[in-house]
């Protein structure tokens, strides 16, 4: 059935304003923007996003209002060849509302924090003008990711997949010219690359998905497909879906394409809490969960898919704990949690996916930001510091490049950002899957599905990795805010304005309560997305949750034995380092993936490059195909053929005689041209006589 | 020997006479007046040809108004005789050649080929050739062509002015 | 004495004889004035032709025509005289042999 009729109730005509409005506030801002001070833009940008939330509210409550019957609102015609019609339309249901919610909600959190980070932000890094820059990349975000959620086709999602491609890539280089540390490099341009390149391959499958359901459905279309897909051979469904989960495993961070999300942290972090954390790497879930119907014909690809994401969950798990960067922790940490909503999205536990994906976004969200803000405390501190000693005369002291999100640096921060610490804890234990944070609930859900639908090893791997969370998130807290600060800048590191902690509280808020969307024996989530994908109630497994419970408590106290009990001195190694030894020094080095992608794809096809560029392009066809052969010949033909005989020779020859034979001509008669009028007269007198003797004699 | 070719034997041998002293005169002002003199020998022609209009005319126009222009202008410039110069060597003697083979080609014609063999007498009582009559001819069948002229006069006489009127400022 | 005929070939062996004089006066003096007033000649040897023809096919055109030579003759020998003077006033003089300045 197609759902083209759309009610007349409701607001949901209103639909394409959660993407226009973004674009308005982006156009204002990239065309009028530069008069703006910093607040107008900033409010301006927030506004936009705010403005969705609103529309994505009213959408959510029509959707309620009318009994969650998916609709559709028609924009505009897009491409009508043949069969394929495609129109822009948005597809308002209960899944895609959720997105919404999540995207323009936190986005529009994140876009207030924004206004204050950024602010210090450019600050720091010396250049203002590029204040204005960054909200219009963030709006131009919100608007492709609401084309992405949006999307009543494969094709108009992929646009809005592409959109958030593009801005994840502006984000992530936005301080193109300089690395992390604000140093002059192209550190944060090939980080960008990294993402974008390593984001083809993932659209490439997508692509190819796209592909295959246009030859063997012809329709992109997501009900049309939906419908026809039974019909088809499971050979062909296999393809599409595991062609679709390497798009996944490119947007979300998947083994064995997660390698770019990591570096993607050299973006300013209100991008890599709203891009790399919260919204845009969750649209791979998203796509398994909105192409629901197809996973659930196809058990063996649900299978590769839940593995894909327990196995990365767990792997991204062990990173984390390796890492000293308080960003690269998280980004670890991110790439887990995406791995445990893919694993569950895979094993057709959509609900538990989604609900992991909302309160994810919400406590990693929280943690991003409070992680930034950790940073610029530790910024104004070191700022504080330099002038204090220019000050006093001193200059040895601040010619160290300083890494302020080395959580080596840091320390005793408990003291001197009171506020950030205890958001940072109620991020930290929802994440840890503390009861009863969000993080309990959403996680639980997916642990208990599993172990109830007979995933065994994906229950095994999710466990083991959700300790490692509780572990790596442990050492971190007792290193950032125990102990006594390892570096100066620690010491004098200042809390940050309302501006930021407002949005921080909200969000802290929303990771306690979150649970509450979909608390076992309500489950309000679950009723709510049942209008749109076939779901059964996630049930509440007593020894599931106390096991996940007593293991994040264990790993806690086991970080706070290593970490806290004695905290890190300035210079001193993990803790870790000796008893693990190599297995440390593994997750220290991201168990050398990246290294090892550098040997195996891109120095080989950098020698192809090289190969093609050097012996085939420059060898081949310019010195020998273009330089001998063409460039030869055609020499050869112009210089002694044409030039020396046939022009040389011949034209010129015959027209550089006849010339001659003119010139000559003319220098024997213009002797007769004498100027003589008598002699012209006498000359007009033989004509006469000439032609009267001539016409006697006729 | 009828009268009408003793007149005309006597009235030619003036004619060529007076032509041949135009052309050998070393001063322009008596090839001027040879000249005269022939153009008065050829009206007295035109009498006897009938056409004594014309022979009026050529006094009038030819004998009259435009050898008194020549006379005028040689005497303006003070030009009777020219300095030796060096002649075109081959000028004269191939000049000379040439209008003794006209002469023969035209006698040729006259002579032998009879290509004109009518005679006149001389003019009687009759009207042609008359004023009267060349009026008649001219104002009606040649109108145009006679007004045309006085259009030919006119842009002959504007452009006398415009070659010899001295410009301002020029100096003599 | 008898008023005769008189051929009309006469009249034109005379219109002949004055055109060559005509003719050689033009070729061979080199005074502006006097090649004129050959000129001048020729048109009236010229003249004496047509109107012995009119006489002779009893037809008042030549006559006629001879009236517009006359015209033609005065305008020609006004613009030429001009020339002359005109040339005389750069050149002070007037022989024909010095004016070759369009020598090729």
């Amino acid at each position: 059935m197609h759902l083209s009729e759309t009610t007349t109730t409701g607001f949901f005509y209103l639909a394409p304003w959660i993407v226009f409005f973004p674009v308005i506030g982006l156009l204002i801002n990239a065309f009028l923007g530069k008069r703006f001070p910093e607040k107008v833009i900033g409010w301006l940008a927030s506004m936009a996003s705010a403005g969705s939330f609103v529309i994505s509210v009213l959408l959510a409550y029509s959707l309620w209002a009318s009994g969650g019957h998916a609709q559709s609102v028609y924009v505009a015609p897009w491409i009508h060849i043949g069969n394929l019609a495609l129109d822009w339309t948005f597809r308002v249901d209960t899944l895609s509302v959720t997105m919404m919610l999540v995207v323009s909600g936190v986005g529009t959190l994140i876009h207030i924090y924004a206004i204050g980070y950024m602010h210090e932000d450019v600050r720091f890094k010396h250049d203002v003008g590029r204040y204005r820059r960054f909200f219009v990349f963030l709006n131009l975000f919100i608007a492709a990711m609401m084309i992405l959620v949006g999307g009543d086709s494969y094709l108009m999602l992929f646009v809005g997949w592409e959109g958030v491609g593009l801005c994840s890539f502006l984000l992530i280089g936005f301080w193109y010219d300089m690395d992390t540390l604000g140093r002059s490099s192209w550190a944060n341009s090939n980080a960008a690359k990294k993402a974008f390149v390593t984001n083809r391959i993932g659209d490439f499958g997508f692509l190819i998905a796209g592909f295959l359901m246009f030859w063997y459905i012809g329709s992109v279309q997501f009900d049309e497909v939906f419908a026809m897909a039974p019909g088809l051979q499971s050979g062909v469904i296999v393809a599409i879906t595991l062609f679709m989960l390497i798009g996944v495993t490119g947007k979300s961070a998947q083994i064995p394409l997660y390698v770019w999300l990591p570096d993607a942290m050299a973006g300013p972090t209100p991008v890599s809490a709203l891009i790399h954390a919260a919204t845009m790497v969750t649209a791979g879930v998203y796509l398994i969960a909105r192409s629901a119907p197809l996973y659930t014909l196809v058990p063996e690809a649900q299978f590769i898919v839940a593995m894909t994401g327990a196995v990365t969950a767990l792997f991204a798990a062990t990173i984390a704990v390796g890492q000293y960067d308080i960003k690269k922790v998280l980004a670890y940490s991110t790439i887990s949690q995406l791995g445990f909503m893919v694993a569950a999205v895979g094993m057709g536990a959509f609900v538990a996916g989604m609900f992991h994906l909302v309160t994810h976004a919400f406590f990693k969200a929280l943690l991003f930001l409070s992680a930034g803000s950790v940073i610029l405390g530790l910024e104004r501190g070191h700022h504080h510091l330099a002038k204090h000693e220019a000050h006093e005369g001193h200059h040895e002291g601040h010619e160290e490049v300083f890494d302020p999100g080395d959580m080596r640096n840091m320390g005793g921060l408990r003291k001197t950002m009171p506020v950030t610490f205890w958001l940072y804890i109620i991020g930290t234990l929802a994440l840890a899957g503390i009861f009863p944070f969000a993080g309990f609930w959403s996680k639980d859900e997916i642990l208990a599905d599993a172990f109830k639908e007979g995933y065994t090893a994906v229950y095994w791997l999710l466990t083991i990795a959700a300790f490692f969370t509780a572990f790596y998130m442990g050492r971190q807290i007792w290193m950032v805010f125990f102990g006594k600060p390892r570096h100066e800048a620690a010491a004098h590191a200042e809390e940050s304005p309302l501006i930021m902690t407002a949005p921080l509280m909200v969000l802290a808020f929303l990771s306690i309560v979150g649970g509450a969307l979909n608390l076992p024996g309500l489950h309000t989530l679950t009723l709510w997305l049942e209008h749109t994908l076939e779901v059964h109630a996630g049930e509440f497994v007593l020894s599931v949750a106390l096991i996940s419970t007593a293991l994040a408590l264990l790993a806690i106290l086991i970080s706070w034995l290593i970490y806290g009990r004695k905290p890190l001195e300035a210079g001193q190694p993990d803790p870790l380092k000796r008893p693990l030894g190599f297995l440390f020094t593994g997750m220290e080095n991201k168990w050398f993936v990246d290294e090892g992608y550098w040997a195996v794809f891109v120095n080989r096809y950098v020698d192809l490059a090289r190969f093609l560029a050097d012996v085939v392009d420059w060898r081949f066809w310019h010195d020998w195909f273009h330089e001998k052969v063409i460039a030869g010949t055609y020499n050869w033909l112009s210089h002694i053929f044409l030039n020396r005989y046939a022009d040389q020779k011949g034209i010129d020859a015959f027209f550089n005689g006849l010339g001659e034979i003119t010139r000559k001509l003319s220098a024997a008669t213009r002797r007769v041209q004498n100027g003589f009028v008598r002699s012209y007269a006498l000359a007009v007198l033989l004509g006469v006589v000439s032609i009267l003797g001539y016409l006697i004699l006729k | 020997m009828s009268i009408d070719l003793i007149l005309f034997l006597v009235l030619a041998l003036v004619a060529v006479a007076t032509a041949l002293g135009m052309l050998f005169s070393r001063n322009a002002v008596y090839s001027a007046l040879f000249l005269v003199l022939n153009f008065a020998t050829v009206a007295v022609f035109y009498v006897l040809l009938s056409a004594p209009f014309i022979a009026l005319t050529q006094i009038t126009v030819y004998a009259g108004a435009i050898m008194v222009l020549f006379l005028f202008v040689i005497m303006l410039l003070g030009a009777e005789r020219l300095p030796a110069s060096p002649a075109l060597p081959w000028q004269r003697p191939l000049a000379i050649f040439l209008a003794l083979v006209l002469i023969a080609e035209t006698g040729y014609l006259l002579l032998f080929r009879q290509a004109v063999t009518a005679t006149v007498s001389l003019p009687q009582t009759d009207v042609f050739g008359s004023p009267s009559q060349v009026g008649t001819a001219l104002f009606n069948q040649y109108l145009l062509p006679f007004e045309v002229t006085s259009v030919l006069l006119l842009s002959a006489m504007v452009g006398v002015i415009v070659l010899t009127v001295r410009k301002k400022g020029e100096r003599e | 004495m008898m008023a005769g005929t008189l051929p009309i070939s006469y009249y034109l062996g005379l219109s002949a004889l004055l055109f060559t004089l005509g003719v050689l006066g033009v070729l061979i003096r080199r005074n502006a004035l006097v090649i004129f007033m050959s000129v001048e000649l020729m048109l009236n040897a010229g003249n004496l032709a047509f109107v012995a023809f009119a006489r002779m096919y009893d037809m008042l055109n030549g006559q006629i025509f001879v009236f517009f030579v006359m015209a033609v003759a005065a305008a020609e020998v006004a613009v030429g005289l001009a020339l002359i003077v005109a040339i005389f006033k750069t050149k002070r003089s007037i022989d024909v042999d010095q004016m070759n300045s369009l020598k090729g």
